[in-house]
């Protein structure tokens, strides 16, 4: 079965019958709708701090923690939730949790 | 026609049966009275290697039609079984599964709710989900349960569908009294089931999908319109394959069972066991001379509401029974469904409603007597026609 689906940003244009059965969406949906926005803290990452363990990459609930070649590479703004687990888990002092506010230099 | 031989067995032993003949890829259930014996059979089928079922035994009921709904998502044909609070405690998954339109065929022994706390029949549990998205189907004997456990594998996962199905049985006095049961071979009832081909599984990574989507408010929306559709068509799909499952049994299969309606003068309408009851008393009262009929659904949802109307039209007055009640409303479940199909369809007859049958309280034939003497006063226009409880 060969799912041919439409881009979700037509959606509001779809009729009732044009939405697959139990609206399943292609894969990786998620990856479209940017959930960063509910954050009130982030982790800011320390490159020279970081050794490149993974513990945070590791417990990340939202696989926000951007890593290239086996090393960080960085965070992913628009997913991460700031939910600090990242932080709290670092042996290296390589991540620190700042407001929104402070991020942006209000 | 079938040639089969007959048996003693208990309504939960022919819904394992059942369900061991359509041979679900995955079970996961938790144990609970009068169900408990449904999945205490199907474990031994497992555990006796006679289906190829991955049984998953989990901590809830919760959890139960979860895993049913991680393993029906992934393309599994599945299969649980519960009972009052257990499908209370479902309840969460209850509309997630139908909305996700996943095809799982679920058995309830029908029981009450605490509190006081109490193991006895009612309806109380089932028509608590009445709402949830879910096909319920009611059967009057453990035969019908076996035959409807069998036909809502059939039905749930037809293209047209896909939407989970409730067969139920009521407690104790189907799912565990010994009856006279017929079975079918195993190779009819998997000729007849066929296999289950998904529609969108995870499990197919070629074509990777995401199941159980947030959506905001006009695709919510659209989702519902369709699920609504499918729970409508869903009635004409029942009818025909409890058809064909009824020419290869030779047993009968009708959305609305109905007895004496042609000439009735009073009629009552009743879902479950109780049935038997309210018939055996009705030819009693034909002897005497009262044309008394009486009409069971043997599917509740989606609501045979053209059907139940077409069989209650010649009547002076009707009694609409309910093994369960809606607190504070004018009516119990069954009653409003039927007094709105009425209303829908035209009809002006005089009604009354009734509670009877809690926590497994008996159904005697003074109770029915009484229901059809009410009646003669509710056709004349002289009786109480609000709710009124025959237990107490």
């Amino acid at each position: 079965m060969k799912l041919n689906l439409r881009d979700y940003a037509e959606l509001e244009d779809w009729k009732p019958e044009d939405l697959p059965v139990g609206n399943v969406t292609a894969a990786g949906a998620s990856q479209q709708y940017i959930t960063g926005g509910w954050r009130t803290m982030r982790p800011v990452w320390d490159q020279d701090a970081c050794k490149n363990c993974m513990l945070c990459w590791i417990v990340c609930p939202d696989i926000s923690i951007l890593v290239k070649n086996q090393e960080m590479v960085g965070i992913d703004y628009d997913h991460c939730k700031g939910c600090g687990i990242c932080v709290h888990e670092c042996k290296f002092g390589a991540l620190e949790m700042v407001t929104e506010d402070q991020a942006k230099g209000e | 026609m079938s040639n089969n031989k007959a048996f003693s067995a208990t309504g939960n032993q022919m819904v394992a049966e059942a369900i061991r003949q359509c041979d679900p890829d995955v079970m996961a259930a938790y144990p609970i009275t009068p169900q408990t014996t449904i999945v205490e059979n199907y474990a031994k089928f497992v555990a006796a290697g006679r289906v190829h079922t991955e049984f998953v035994t989990v901590e809830s009921e919760h959890s139960a039609l979860s895993a049913c709904v991680g393993a029906s998502s992934a393309g599994a044909r599945v299969a649980t079984a519960t009972a009052s609070q257990g499908l209370a405690y479902m309840w969460e998954v209850l509309p997630i599964a139908a909305g996700m339109r996943l095809p799982i065929v679920m058995a309830n022994a029908n029981r009450t709710l605490a509190s006081p706390i109490n193991i006895g029949c009612d309806h109380s549990d089932i028509m608590g989900v009445r709402d949830s998205g879910w096909i319920i189907l009611f059967a009057e004997t453990a035969q019908e349960a076996y035959d409807n456990t069998i036909v809502s594998f059939k039905v749930a996962e037809d293209r047209r569908v896909l939407l989970p199905v409730l067969t139920t049985l009521d407690g104790f006095i189907t799912s565990h009294a010994m009856e006279r049961c017929e079975m079918n071979d195993d190779q009819q009832v998997k000729d007849f089931v066929g296999d289950y081909e998904p529609l969108y599984p995870l499990l197919d990574t070629n074509n990777p999908v995401g199941h159980g989507m947030y959506a905001n408010a006009p695709e919510f929306a659209k989702s519902r319109v369709n699920e609504r559709a499918a729970m409508d068509r869903s009635l004409s799909v029942l009818e025909e394959h409890g058809k064909a499952w009824s020419k290869v049994t030779g047993r009968p299969f009708e959305l609305v069972d109905t007895w004496g309606t042609e000439d009735a003068d009073y009629v009552m309408v009743i879902l479950g066991s109780a049935a038997g009851n309210f018939r055996h008393v009705a030819r009693q009262l034909r002897e005497e001379g009262v044309k008394v009929g009486i009409v069971r659904p043997r599917v509740y949802r989606p609501f045979p509401a053209e059907q139940i109307a077409q069989a209650c039209k010649g009547a002076k007055a009707v009694a609409v029974m309910d093994r369960s009640d809606s607190m504070g409303a004018a009516c119990g479940p069954l009653g409003a469904d039927v007094l709105s199909a009425f209303y829908t369809h035209g009809l002006t007859v005089p009604a009354k409603n009734y509670v009877y049958g809690l926590g497994g309280c008996d159904v005697s034939n003074e109770m029915v007597r009484r229901v059809v003497a009410d009646l003669e006063k509710v056709a004349e226009g002289s009786a109480d026609r609000s709710l009124t409880y025959l237990d107490a």
